[in-house]
């Protein structure tokens, strides 16, 4: 029998709080877009184990239009940052203040 | 009392998964050189492609190397490398006060809540979704029957949707990376 489906839900809990950590303390745009990478696959680990756990294939299908969308949303959000580099050379979040009030 | 009740080869995968996981996204966000960081990564995705193969889902788990691994992380190392390699982000730099303290503690209460609606609730509930029949899921090839199945029956339209999305996304980031320069190298050649 396989290990209980808590564990999994654990494993994947942890490493969403991991990739929200690096997300909230990096500064570089390109470690920050990793992080997200991060937690969108501890929420892809959840979906597959609730899939499982359900014997409902449906929660297979939404990983695979999960990972669809971060692959759209990598092309763009590196698009964006090389964009940032050319204009000002660096691509800390940091130096990013245009629009602070 | 654990290794009476399951498997000892399913332990032994959920072990090995999740040190590579955790090892991996502890090295994505404490590397200093960006590159390193891609590379652990690549580990942490391998890690959730082998925790995918133990929870029957053979096709993702396949896609997630060929998409993840093999596309999206190449695409992190050509734009760290068009950049320049050598440009380490300032970990030490604070320049928010508390912030440190405050995302551990942020995501420290996140995770007791998580966890601690996983130990009071009775999460698995409900009868099985309409659209499998309540059949069990099946591993390799008749995995794939069974996504492809859904996919293109439950969720066609989704599926259409993420087609256009994809051709919105290339022609955005062809648009976003283009360079400006090339009107100008037209006037001077007139």
């Amino acid at each position: 029998m396989n290990v209980p489906a808590s564990w999994y839900l654990i494993l994947a809990a942890v490493l969403f709080g991991i990739g929200a950590f690096g997300l909230l303390t990096r500064r570089s745009a390109l470690i920050m877009f990793m992080c997200i990478e991060l937690m969108l696959n501890a929420v892809n680990l959840t979906f597959v184990t609730f899939a499982r756990t359900l014997s409902d294939i449906g929660g297979q299908a939404t990983v695979f239009f999960v990972m669809v969308v971060a692959a759209a949303e990598v092309t763009v959000g590196l698009g964006i940052v090389v964009a940032v580099f050319r204009r000002r050379s660096s691509t800390s979040v940091d130096e990013l203040s245009e629009l602070k009030g | 009392m654990i290794a009476t009740s399951y498997a000892v080869p399913s332990i032994i995968v959920f072990v090995g998964a999740a040190i590579i996981i955790i090892v991996g996204a502890l090295g994505v966000i404490t590397f200093k050189n960006p590159v390193h960081c891609a590379l652990s990564l690549i580990m942490t995705l391998f890690g959730v492609a082998i925790a995918f193969i133990a929870q029957q889902a053979d096709f993702l788990a396949a896609v997630q190397i060929i998409v993840y691994a093999g596309a999206i992380v190449v695409l992190f190392l050509f734009v760290i490398m068009f950049l320049g390699v050598d440009r380490t982000d300032h970990v030490h730099v604070e320049p928010l006060v508390a912030q440190r303290p405050l995302a551990a503690l942020g995501v420290v209460i996140t995770l007791g809540g998580l966890v601690a609606l996983m130990a009071q609730s009775h999460w698995v509930t409900g009868v099985m979704s309409a659209s499998t029949d309540g059949k069990p899921l099946e591993s390799g090839t008749a995995n794939v029957h069974q996504l492809g199945t859904s996919v293109f029956t439950t969720y066609l339209f989704a599926f259409e949707a993420t087609a256009a999305l994809l051709v919105i996304a290339v022609v955005g980031a062809v648009l976003l990376a283009r360079r400006e320069r090339t009107l100008q190298a037209d006037e001077v050649e007139v």
